[in-house]
């Protein structure tokens, strides 16, 4: 087998699966949506900023539930973990570089993934999800009563990072604040989509569907999956400090229950197993959860209800893989 | 020449019954060998033992003279150790290439990579390209398998065991459930399979074992009754008694 024929193989496969064309689009198009809200929304850039924190939660999630099929209701001690550690950063030891307070709400993410990933990769299905809600809420309980560090139910106050770059501070309208998440969310889309078409990618596609037949390929599931639990704990750990650094506060709601199932319901509405889903659910929800609740606010989360039993009972895969398979069936008709 | 694959007194008891009692058995590089039995012989409790997914109560495995009794099944097959199965286990998402590639880059020590894509690993493609020609899969080779035939995909299954690059292949009915039409195919697979390499097949399709085997395994409640040439297996009174009494208490039962 000469070069020239696996090169000529590649070329003519029907799916590119290199970071290409359509990975560029994605990544056009979601600076694309970035801009225009920045011009929509001027006055609105933190709820922006908020979304794509969140949104970096629930892409984190999906990388354990979508593509390796780990049930969690606990996803967010990963974020919240995050949070605190660049928040703690900042307010007792004055590190108030923004990057060095996002290195630290990485490290501290991906290290709350490896201690979540040991626990609840021990069982499987609903046992899985049982460990999962008794990890939230210690993650919770532990930050609520260690008070001295994390101010406890009244939130981390005191966090006050300087200039981004040393050039862009923080401004009162969250300019620099939505730059710094739109780039933030570029870099990690980047990332991901490499991740997920590598061997690593494919090897955890494939421990979704059987971990018995990649047993029998010589591959440990549950090594893989720790490994994937450290890098989903890493991109929660980014959505983490993007909140904190922006907010300059960090509250017990985000290492709380609520949270790890709503990003859950985010992802189920725009669909499992790809980063565009977490992206579209993320957006859908939460504009929809704040449209509505100002049109609303007695009646908004009968309504959210009201959404996500449409979606699930007439777009199982959720709005974006419902749309994108839409789109294919079209395409394979022509 | 020195075994390949060694089994020495193997025992294992479910509540008092001896599912496996006292087996032994020896395989060196290039044997063919059909391990037949009648039903609840104790053949699958065999393959688990050996596989590394059930602990044997005493006995031993050797694969290359090394002994693998306290190793996992994961670890098995690192050390050579391969096995396919009776139903087709495959990714029913992903592409025959994908597939072999995952198996390839497994055996290389590169299925942890984060970047990059085995399309542009001209090793790995170049190899997948080739074990899926020989088996007649290569224009299929970016179909998802949920999209192929159930004989291709047991193709598949044994493309994928041979990218391991095993020195002791299981076989567990490989031509389980495909049409007549299709068993040709496989059996020429068989044929072709590396002269080097130890293949133990469990097979209830008696003219697939004649054809393909150079020895034959008996066993019996758990114990190997009978161990030789083929031409002798149906002559052998032992082995005329398990497969009589089994059919006749089969009978029996219906």
């Amino acid at each position: 087998m000469t070069m020239t024929t696996t090169n000529d193989m590649i070329a003519a496969s029907p799916v590119r699966r290199r970071f290409g064309g359509g990975d560029l689009i994605g990544l056009g198009i979601i600076l694309l949506v970035a801009l225009i809200g920045y011009f929509l929304f001027p006055n609105n850039l933190a709820l922006l900023t908020r979304i794509i924190a969140v949104a970096l939660l629930v892409l984190s999630l999906d990388l354990v539930t979508g593509y390796c099929g780990v049930a969690t209701l606990g996803h967010a001690a990963l974020f919240g973990a995050g949070a605190y550690a660049a928040g703690i950063a900042s307010a007792h030891y004055g590190i108030n570089d923004p990057l060095a307070m996002l290195a630290f709400g990485i490290v501290a993410g991906a290290a709350a993934g490896l201690v979540c990933g040991v626990v609840i990769l021990r069982a499987h299905g609903l046992p899985q999800l049982v460990l999962s809600i008794a990890l939230i809420h210690l993650f919770h309980e532990f930050a609520n009563k260690a008070s001295s560090w994390t101010g406890g139910s009244d939130g981390l106050s005191g966090i006050a990072p300087t200039a981004l770059l040393g050039l862009y501070e923080f401004d009162l309208w969250g300019r620099t604040a939505y730059v710094f998440g739109v780039a933030l969310l570029a870099i990690v889309f980047v990332l991901l989509r490499l991740i997920v078409r590598s061997p690593f990618g494919m090897l955890c596609r494939g421990i979704k569907e059987d971990p018995i037949r990649i047993r029998s390929m010589g591959a440990s599931p549950k090594i893989a999956l720790t490994k994937m639990y450290v890098i989903s704990g890493a991109v929660a750990g980014v959505g983490g400090a993007l909140n904190a650094i922006t907010t300059q506060v960090v509250g017990l709601d985000s290492l709380s229950f609520t949270m790890s199932a709503e990003s859950l319901v985010m992802l189920v509405l725009g669909g499992t197993g790809s980063l565009f889903g977490a992206l579209t659910g993320t957006v859908v929800f939460m504009f929809f959860e704040d449209v509505v609740s100002a049109a609303n606010p007695f009646h908004w989360l009968t309504m959210v209800g009201a959404l996500l039993i449409a979606v699930v009972l007439f777009a199982p895969r959720g709005i974006y893989g419902t749309v994108a398979s839409f789109v294919t069936r079209r395409r394979e008709a022509k | 020449m020195q075994p390949i694959f060694e089994v020495r007194n193997l025992k294992r008891a479910f509540g008092g019954l001896a599912v496996t009692n006292d087996v032994s058995l020896s395989m060196a590089p290039g044997d063919r060998v059909a391990l037949i039995g009648p039903n609840g012989a104790g053949k699958t409790t065999f393959v688990n033992l050996v596989t590394g997914n059930l602990r044997p109560d005493s006995g031993e495995v050797r694969i290359g003279g090394e002994a693998v009794t306290g190793v996992d099944a994961i670890g098995r097959v690192r050390r050579g150790l391969v096995r396919s199965f009776q139903v087709t286990r495959l990714f029913a998402d992903m592409t025959p290439a994908e597939h072999v590639a995952l198996a390839v880059l497994q055996r290389s020590g590169r299925a942890g990579r984060l970047f990059g894509n085995f399309r542009g690993m001209s090793d790995v493609m170049a190899e997948v390209q080739e074990l899926l020609a020989k088996l007649g899969l290569k224009e299929l080779m970016h179909r998802k398998v949920s999209e192929i035939a159930y004989g291709q995909q047991r193709l598949l299954e044994i493309a994928v065991a041979l990218a391991l690059k095993p020195r002791v292949l299981l076989l567990d009915e490989p031509a389980a459930g495909v049409p007549q039409s299709d068993t040709g195919r496989i059996e020429q697979a068989l044929a072709d399979l590396p002269d080097d390499l130890a293949v133990l097949m469990i097979e209830h399709d008696m003219d697939l074992v004649f054809r393909f085997a150079k020895r034959v395994i008996v066993l019996a409640a758990g114990a190997i009754i009978f161990d030789g040439s083929p031409s002798e297996v149906t002559k052998d009174p032992r082995v005329r008694e398990a497969y009589l009494g089994s059919y006749a208490n089969a009978s029996h039962a219906a």
